[in-house]
């Protein structure tokens, strides 16, 4: 397993690409097939946590026969412990939306949407402003290409790309069933490329500075760099853009306070990393992939009361469509604490490992089928915390 | 469907299926049952219950076998061990938050989950039970309809009914995660919301979450009041449903048991509502010919195409959507409230009785009757005309109650005034029927002669198409009506109020011109009425309207104007059709409701 020191990366935020236009004017200059073979060849992945690859997601949508595509942009950032995509839509907006023009133009798109999580709204006066700019410029370098900001109510599973689109078409927010997928029918039930706001960056940048580039970074699993939002128990809470492949116990020799007893990989929704396993666990795809949610804890946390604040969290945040999801969390989050109240044996616990078990296969969408990764992850390394 | 053919094995058994199959029906033909919840024939596809998931090979999730096509090359496992533990965790996850005291709940023995938690020996109260504390409270403020969320399993089948079927959308998924639930706009009660009370959310809900509001008791208390004269009327779909609750196949008539089983139970008469619809043909072909006469003749300006209103759902729909079509809808009673006001008025005459000592109790195949019997309008006899509904389900729970065994009963005849009919009548039951009826009488009037369809079955309103449409020639006209001559009738018929809906949008565009229009607001027509029995499905509702139109080819007399209790009472009571007391009795007026 290739392991990789930390080492901070400048492209998602570097000031020497700033004019977004010229990249696009650019990508448009060559035929769409080379430029999704270059996304293909360069190894990028979905950087929204399930990691599709980029360029084959490209590629499905441009070969779907149909006179009308869509591009869109998951700027939903809902993942607890995420601010990320907020900071570059604050500094960097403009790249998110050429890696879409760019998108458009290959798939044969003329209509893009960026669908922004009700929580940011206070971006949507900038935001608006500097797309009409970025419309009209794009129009004027003679791409047809138009793209639209619309405003989410605050929902966690609208993040969820097909309650996303539900959202979009102005329905309840619950994720469809699967397939068909997005490539073939998204939204309006036509072949959308849906990718998160850092992807639609690293789309452009790849455009920018060249496969060769982005390819020295990360590993073979985990190409290039990524951006990650680390909070908790750590001096430098931020944002940072660090290469793909360091294990845990490399980001904590960077990022702790010394007293770091687990890590949080990805989001609430993530695996938490004990401080046994820092040093086998590779933070990318070969070992624990995340959407950019880095959480620390030290020794002064319950790990109970973590896990049950998660579990509060997805007990809310749950569309509650389907049963493994809307009833489960429900069940784990209450059978937790009646094993913490001694109300159920701590044996109970394996039977809510089970049921987690069968959230993670039965559940509709990807949130019901990961609420078991950091139940399951918290519960077999903190056991003792959890029943006294 | 595609022509394309798919190979894959379920259970290692090879299998081709057309592409576009899903698991499920793949699984069907091999004879592999998966369990379903959310599922239902006549719905789309949710895949929100996931209690059919099975097994693919090589996929790391499980695939929700409604909502899954098939793959070539797929191999599916619809019962490994992973397979079951998934589907049993699904079920005892669905108790944990269902208020399951069963005994207490109108569905025992009826219910989906139940049967499902039997089946996978769940029993063990594994789970938190979280119904307790979510102070669920129960709606009962519609006539027709009870909603109980806490033995609601968020299935959504009824709200895919009321949008797909019903193009109504008074039920809708509310809130998320631990708070989502069934609720209405605003979650105004059940009464005050769009709700046509038509029932189809009952006939499709796998729980007792929603249940029609019962009257048993009330029957009860007066069929055993020594000073009260307890009529009972039953529709004509009621006999070819009723046989489904008491051991009988789909399409069994039963309608002789029927009535040895009402007469059992204690009614002091058991009458026919097929007397009123033969009725309804009178009163509604006159006023049909009479609205094309004025149109024609007097070149008067009048509403047309005229409307069918036997069915309440399909009126309040009316009321609710399309108020600025009310002026088309039939001023005639449904054949059920023309029934009470007779029944209070020239039954009681005939019979001696004061109307004041006469119950009329009416077993019909629909929930929104209930509804119906007590609008402020149907009162015309001095009292309200229909005192108690029950449906076909709730007159199968009496007869078990009453210790009867249904299936060796003998055969026997309706009671008379008010019990004779026609397979006019009968037909009243399937979607097109009254189309069919009216047309019988209203050809025969204006020509003399019956309609020119071998016998007498006009074929082309018929069946299940959710729009139908057909046109006749009247040639041939006697003197009275000759200004018909040559005229083209055209007619169409809808039903379920997702079709209804589109029809009217036609005809409020303009884009669409008919003489005359049927609407039922059931899927079927009332044999597939919310007060049916449970399960129903095409297949089922093909039987039943297969037993319908068998009855009436069945009957001596089959057509409206020849039922010789009709003929009485125009000559004893009312006259002739659109006389004046046919006017105070049997015709009434509607009303324009808000949408929200």
């Amino acid at each position: 397993m290739e392991n990789k020191l930390l080492k901070k990366v400048d492209l998602i935020f570097c000031k020497t690409c700033q004019d977004d236009i010229e990249v696009v004017k650019k990508a448009i200059t060559r035929h769409p097939d080379e430029i999704i073979n270059d996304l293909i060849d360069s190894g990028l992945k979905g950087r929204g946590g399930a990691g599709f690859p980029t360029g084959l997601k490209w590629k499905f949508t441009k070969n779907q026969d149909s006179a009308v595509k869509y591009v869109v942009c998951n700027a939903d950032e809902g993942e607890p412990g995420t601010f990320k995509d907020r900071e570059i839509l604050d500094t960097v907006a403009t790249k998110v939306f050429a890696g879409m023009a760019i998108c458009g133009y290959c798939i044969g798109a003329k209509e893009g949407y960026m669908y922004l999580r009700g929580e940011y709204n206070f971006l949507l006066k900038k935001l608006n402003a500097s797309l009409d700019e970025f419309n009209a410029k794009i129009k004027a370098a003679g791409l047809d290409f138009h793209i639209q900001l619309r405003s989410g109510s605050g929902a966690y599973i609208c993040g969820e790309e097909s309650a996303l689109f539900e959202s979009l078409e102005g329905k309840r927010g619950e994720p469809r069933n699967k397939p068909p997928y997005p490539t073939v029918a998204g939204f309006m039930g036509k072949p959308t490329v849906i990718n998160n706001v850092e992807t639609f960056v690293y789309t452009a940048m790849i455009n920018h500075f060249g496969v060769a580039k982005f390819k020295e970074l990360g590993t073979t699993d985990s190409r290039g760099s990524k951006v990650f939002s680390i909070s908790g128990d750590t001096p430098k809470a931020g944002i940072y853009e660090l290469e793909l492949g360091m294990s845990v116990d490399e980001f904590v020799k960077e990022f702790g306070d010394g007293d770091t007893k687990a890590v949080q990989v990805g989001g609430a929704s993530g695996h938490c990393v004990p401080r046994k396993k820092f040093n086998d666990t590779i933070i990318g795809f070969e070992g624990i992939p995340t959407g950019g949610s880095m959480m620390l804890f030290n020794s002064s946390r319950s790990m109970y009361n973590v896990l049950k604040d998660y579990l509060e969290f997805f007990t809310e945040e749950s569309c509650g469509q389907c049963t493994p999801c809307r009833v489960g969390c429900q069940q784990l989050l209450k059978g937790i604490e009646a094993v913490k109240r001694g109300e159920r044996p701590a044996s109970y616990l394996e039977e809510l490992k089970k049921l987690a078990l069968s959230m993670k296969v039965a559940a509709k969408c990807g949130l019901g089928q990961s609420v078991a990764n950091p139940f399951i992850s918290i519960i077999d390394n903190f056991k003792e915390e959890i029943i006294y | 469907m595609s022509n394309y053919m798919v190979n894959l094995k379920i259970n290692n058994i090879p299998v081709s299926v057309p592409e576009g199959t899903t698991i499920l029906e793949a699984a069907k033909k091999l004879n592999f049952r998966i369990p379903t919840l959310c599922y239902h024939e006549d719905l789309s596809v949710a895949g929100n219950c996931r209690v059919c998931v099975v097994e693919q090979q090589g996929a790391r999730l499980l695939q929700a076998a409604c909502a899954a096509p098939v793959a070539e090359g797929m191999e599916i496992l619809t019962n490994s061990n992973k397979v079951r533990q998934a589907r049993k965790h699904v079920i005892e996850l669905l108790l944990s938050e269902h208020r399951a005291d069963c005994t207490e709940c109108y569905k025992n023995g009826n219910c989906e989950l139940q049967d499902l938690a039997h089946e996978y020996g769940v029993n063990q109260h594994m789970f938190i039970d979280l119904n307790r504390k979510k102070n669920y409270t129960i709606d009962r403020s519609s006539p027709s309809i009870i909603k109980d969320d806490s033995r609601c399993i968020r299935c959504q089948r009824c709200v895919r009914t009321c949008e797909e079927l019903q193009g109504v959308s008074a039920l809708a998924v509310a809130y998320k995660g631990d708070h989502q639930k069934i609720s209405t706009f605003f979650e105004h009660p059940m009464f005050e919301v769009v709700c046509t009370n038509c029932g189809q959310c009952i006939n499709r809900c796998p729980t007792g979450a929603l249940i029609e509001k019962t009257y048993i008791d009330e029957v009860w208390d007066a069929i055993n009041d020594p000073t009260k004269h307890v009529v009972v009327q039953t529709a004509p779909a009621v006999r070819i449903g009723l046989g489904e609750i008491l051991g009988y196949e789909p399409g069994e008539r039963v309608t002789g048991k029927m009535v040895t089983a009402l007469k059992l139970l204690g009614f002091d008469s058991v009458l026919d509502t097929d007397f009123t619809a033969d009725l309804t043909i009178m009163e509604e072909g006159t006023e049909l010919l009479t609205r094309l006469k004025k149109a024609l003749v007097d070149k008067e300006q009048v509403a047309l195409p005229m409307m069918t209103s036997c069915s309440p759902g399909w009126i309040k729909f009316q009321e609710h959507l399309f108020p600025n079509l009310l002026d088309n809808l039939s001023t005639c009673k449904s054949p059920q409230q023309m029934f009470g006001a007779l029944a209070k008025t020239y039954y009681a005459q005939k019979k001696g009785l004061n109307g004041k000592d006469v119950v009329s109790v009416s077993i019909m195949p629909c929930t929104a009757k209930k509804f119906e019997a007590g609008r402020p309008e149907m009162r015309s006899s001095g009292f309200q005309d229909v005192d108690y509904v029950l449906t076909t389900r709730e007159l199968g729970m009496m007869i078990k109650q009453a210790g009867i065994d249904f299936m060796r009963l003998p055969d026997s005849h309706y009671d008379s005034i008010m019990g004779e009919s026609t397979g006019a009548a009968v037909i009243f039951g399937a979607t097109g029927g009254v189309m069919e009826a009216a047309l019988r009488t209203a050809y025969e009037i204006v020509t003399g002669r019956p309609v020119p369809f071998q016998n007498l079955n006009i074929t082309p309103v018929r069946g299940m198409e959710g729009v139908r449409e057909a046109s006749i020639k009247i040639e041939g006209c006697v003197p009275e009506w000759s200004f018909l001559e040559g005229a083209v009738l055209k007619v169409a018929i809808a039903h379920g109020l997702a079709n209804a809906k589109k029809l009217m949008k036609a005809v409020s565009d303009g884009t669409v011109s008919y003489h005359f229009i049927e609407v039922m607001a059931c899927p079927g027509g009332c044999l597939g009425g919310g007060g049916q029995p449970i399960p129903t499905n095409k297949e089922i509702r093909q039987k039943r309207a297969e037993a319908i139109y068998a009855e009436d080819e069945g009957m001596p007399l089959r057509k409206s104007h020849e039922n010789p209790e009709v003929q009485l009472i125009y000559q004893d009571f009312l006259g002739k059709p659109l006389g004046h007391k046919s006017h105070d009795l049997l015709h009434t007026h509607y009303k324009p409701r808000k949408r929200y």
